[in-house]
């Protein structure tokens, strides 16, 4: 927590934070008082330094946990891969397995073009966001109190309740989307789909246009804006009963109570966000591969 | 909502992690599960096929053991009809020989009568001559009358 002892607000600002890293423009007064003679890189300390960086900055702890998480997935998964054999699985194999089977059945149904990088990355996906959102259910005080310990102001360990995460991987999505797109139908192809779409005559092209691209933009938008948004109110939740500790100690237990149950609930919530997030890229991508 | 530089760092994590599973992750974890897929069915055929091999060597057995039971049947029928035989050709080589032991006794019999009459025959003559001798005595020439007696002779 902030201060010695924080507000509510100073609570809950606190927990919102990320830990930036980023360039404080010249010019620029800290809280400590002093005024930059010219611009610097340093850690942000409070939320008004960090809008002040604005773009030049890096969310190290969303970066950190995000690569943290990835890197268990791809270590974890890449022991079983190495040991694989075709013999009984042992229960980690097996466990893997049976992870690949769910996604690659999933892959299956939805998307019927030959691809090879549409499985790896459904799975990729539904892990890693999985293992992203399941860090929200490690209780909202412990790792934040922890950091500031050692002495780290800031500390969001759900990379999933950072918009640049969720955006970044809907943003790779939709790079792979418009590859495919052009790839498989043709730069005429694409562009026909976006003009001669839904009124094929020559006269609607701007109102196809406007429409086609609208509805192309929205689909990464909203792909990363639904994760975040859905792990965002998630993380509220947890932290808005936790500030009901403070409340003496009928509230503290039905604060905990609170916390079970939503954290119980939260278990279904993170799963589907991954699944719905592997999902719609693999519809996504089948769109793409659609040739009309 | 701060955008900031770690939407290009997320990209970047995003993109090598599908990379690494692409490359290194998918493909072997994949074709252990193909490959223990292709087991599984491979030794169910397997086992089917044992099954209708077992059922197709019963039914050889049970074909041979009939078809011996039937080959022993049929040898003993043969044996039983050549004892048969061997007994009938046994009769009839007996019931021959009797027939030719008998006719060849017959034979026999009938040359010793035949013999005995000649040298009855002979005997008679010449007893016949002798008497007839002491009859006639001198009065008669043997050798005028042999004519005559050996005429006799023959009608005995």
């Amino acid at each position: 927590m902030a201060g010695e002892n924080p507000t509510t607000t100073e609570y809950i600002q606190h927990h919102l934070t990320n830990l930036t890293f980023g360039e404080l423009p010249a010019g620029y007064m800290r809280d400590d008082g002093t005024v930059l003679t010219e611009s610097m890189w340093t850690i942000a300390h409070g939320s008004s330094e960090a809008t002040a960086m604005g773009f030049n900055a890096f969310h190290v702890d969303s970066l950190a946990w995000s690569f943290g998480l990835g890197l268990i997935f791809c270590l974890l998964f890449r022991a079983v891969a190495k040991s694989a054999s075709s013999d009984v699985p042992g229960k980690l194999q097996n466990f893997v397995e049976i992870i690949v089977e769910f996604v690659d059945n999933n892959v299956k149904d939805m998307f019927h073009g030959r691809n090879p990088l549409v499985a790896p990355l459904a799975l990729t996906i539904f892990v890693w966001v999985f293992l992203m959102n399941l860090m929200d259910l490690i209780p909202v005080d412990v790792v934040p109190e922890l950091m500031m310990a050692l002495g780290v102001p800031y500390q969001k360990i759900v990379p999933s309740t950072d918009p640049n995460v969720t955006l970044g991987m809907a943003l790779g999505v939709f790079i792979l989307m418009i590859y495919y797109a052009i790839k498989i139908k043709g730069v005429g192809g694409f562009v026909k789909e976006l003009t001669l779409h839904p009124f094929n005559h020559p006269v609607f092209i701007p109102v196809n246009l406007f429409m086609e691209l609208v509805g192309l933009l929205a689909k990464p938008f909203s792909l990363g804006l639904r994760l975040f948004g859905n792990m965002y109110a998630g993380e509220m939740i947890f932290i808005l009963i936790a500030v009901m500790y403070s409340a003496g100690l009928f509230f503290g237990l039905f604060g905990g109570l609170l916390q079970v149950g939503w954290a119980i609930f939260h278990i279904l919530v993170i799963t589907l966000q991954a699944f719905i997030f592997m999902v719609l890229t693999v519809v996504y991508l089948s769109m793409s591969h659609e040739d009309h | 909502m701060n955008i900031n530089y770690t939407l290009f760092g997320q990209i970047i994590f995003f993109v090598a992690f599908v990379l690494f599973c692409m490359k290194y992750v998918w493909p072997p974890i994949k074709a252990a599960m193909t490959e223990r897929e292709k087991k599984i069915s491979d030794g169910l055929a397997a086992a089917d096929r044992a099954s209708k091999d077992l059922e197709l060597a019963q039914k050889k057995a049970m074909d041979e053991l009939r078809e011996a039971k039937a080959q022993a049947a049929e040898l003993i029928e043969q044996a039983n009809k050549r004892a048969n035989q061997i007994v009938d050709e046994a009769k009839e080589t007996a019931r021959q020989e009797g027939e030719r032991l008998l006719t060849a006794a017959k034979s026999e019999i009938e040359q010793e009568k035949n013999r005995v009459k000649e040298e009855l025959r002979a005997e008679v003559s010449a007893v016949a001559i002798a008497g007839a001798e002491k009859i006639l005595a001198a009065e008669i020439d043997a050798g005028k009358h042999s004519e005559l007696l050996d005429q006799l002779a023959a009608e005995i």
